[in-house]
């Protein structure tokens, strides 16, 4: 599967490197969900910016990712979602719900900091 | 004008394919962004419908083109066991399998036009279109030609 995997202290990032057949986008979860625990990682990265559309089935496997690895301890920051879907996206009508989404990887990092940072205020 | 493209739909990686098809050939058309991408959408979530509920079909895309406008067709046919109640499954909160009913309506409206004709003896063909005038004056003047 093109999807690179880097451990950056606490933080897991996933990165996306091509555009992925539906099989591979549900394995990402599995995977994910295994190394979040192995690497006791708090915060994922997911990069999705190489995946050519963000459709319905994308927005739901990544809604099933964030769920899944939420009660292995991490919280998950996805992004790299491009201009183009971006607006399809909000055209489209499709809700990223409990998706939290940012601009870049330092934006994604910032974030995590702020979800990470007071593990007991988080009441999840 | 660039030929029309056949894609055979059998599973979830011949996606990748009808997408980057139909990305290349909006590109082609002049389609300005983020038009490929929506069509790109569009298509993902028809031609995963036929996978899902069909098992195979096909995607043909077409282009085509007047003095005002040039446009891509996409025609995506199965011959699955139909969809029972079309009025429903275009509205946002249907699904006949228990999912989340998204697609066909998402789909609709990253489309200019859309078109669904389904019964359990020929399946299902759904017609997308996605247009553009080369010129909104030209547009404008020949509206206004044709109301006078």
């Amino acid at each position: 599967m093109s999807v690179a995997i880097l451990r950056e202290g606490d933080y897991l990032i996933a990165a996306i490197l091509s555009d992925l057949t539906d099989k591979e986008v549900l394995e990402l979860r599995g995977e994910l969900t295994e190394l979040v625990g192995r690497y006791r990682s708090r915060g994922l990265v997911i990069d999705v910016s190489a995946l050519d559309v963000i459709d319905s089935f994308v927005a739901r496997a990544l809604r099933a990712i964030v769920l899944t690895v939420r009660p292995r301890g991490a919280q998950t920051v996805i992004v790299g979602i491009q201009p183009d879907g971006a607006i399809a996206l909000v055209q489209f009508r499709l809700n990223l719900g409990p998706l939290r989404v940012a601009l870049d990887l330092d934006a994604a990092r910032t974030l995590l900091d702020q979800l990470t940072g007071g593990e007991a205020e988080d009441g999840r | 004008m660039a030929d029309e493209v056949r894609v055979v739909i059998a599973d979830d990686a011949d996606l990748m394919t009808a997408r980057a098809e139909a990305r290349a050939m909006a590109e082609r058309l002049g389609f300005p962004r983020p038009d490929p991408t929506l069509i790109a959408t569009a298509i993902s979530e028809i031609a995963r419908n036929i996978v899902v509920h069909s098992g195979s079909g096909e995607i043909v895309l077409k282009p085509f083109e007047d003095a005002y406008r040039y446009g891509l067709i996409v025609i995506a046919t199965d011959q699955g066991p139909g969809i029972r109640d079309v009025e429903a499954a275009l509205r946002d909160d249907y699904s006949g399998r228990g999912g989340p009913g998204l697609g066909l309506p998402g789909a609709r409206r990253l489309m200019d036009e859309f078109d669904l004709v389904s019964d359990a003896d020929n399946g299902t063909t759904v017609t997308m279109k996605k247009w553009r005038y080369r010129d909104e004056l030209a547009r404008l003047r020949e509206e206004r030609r044709r109301r006078a």
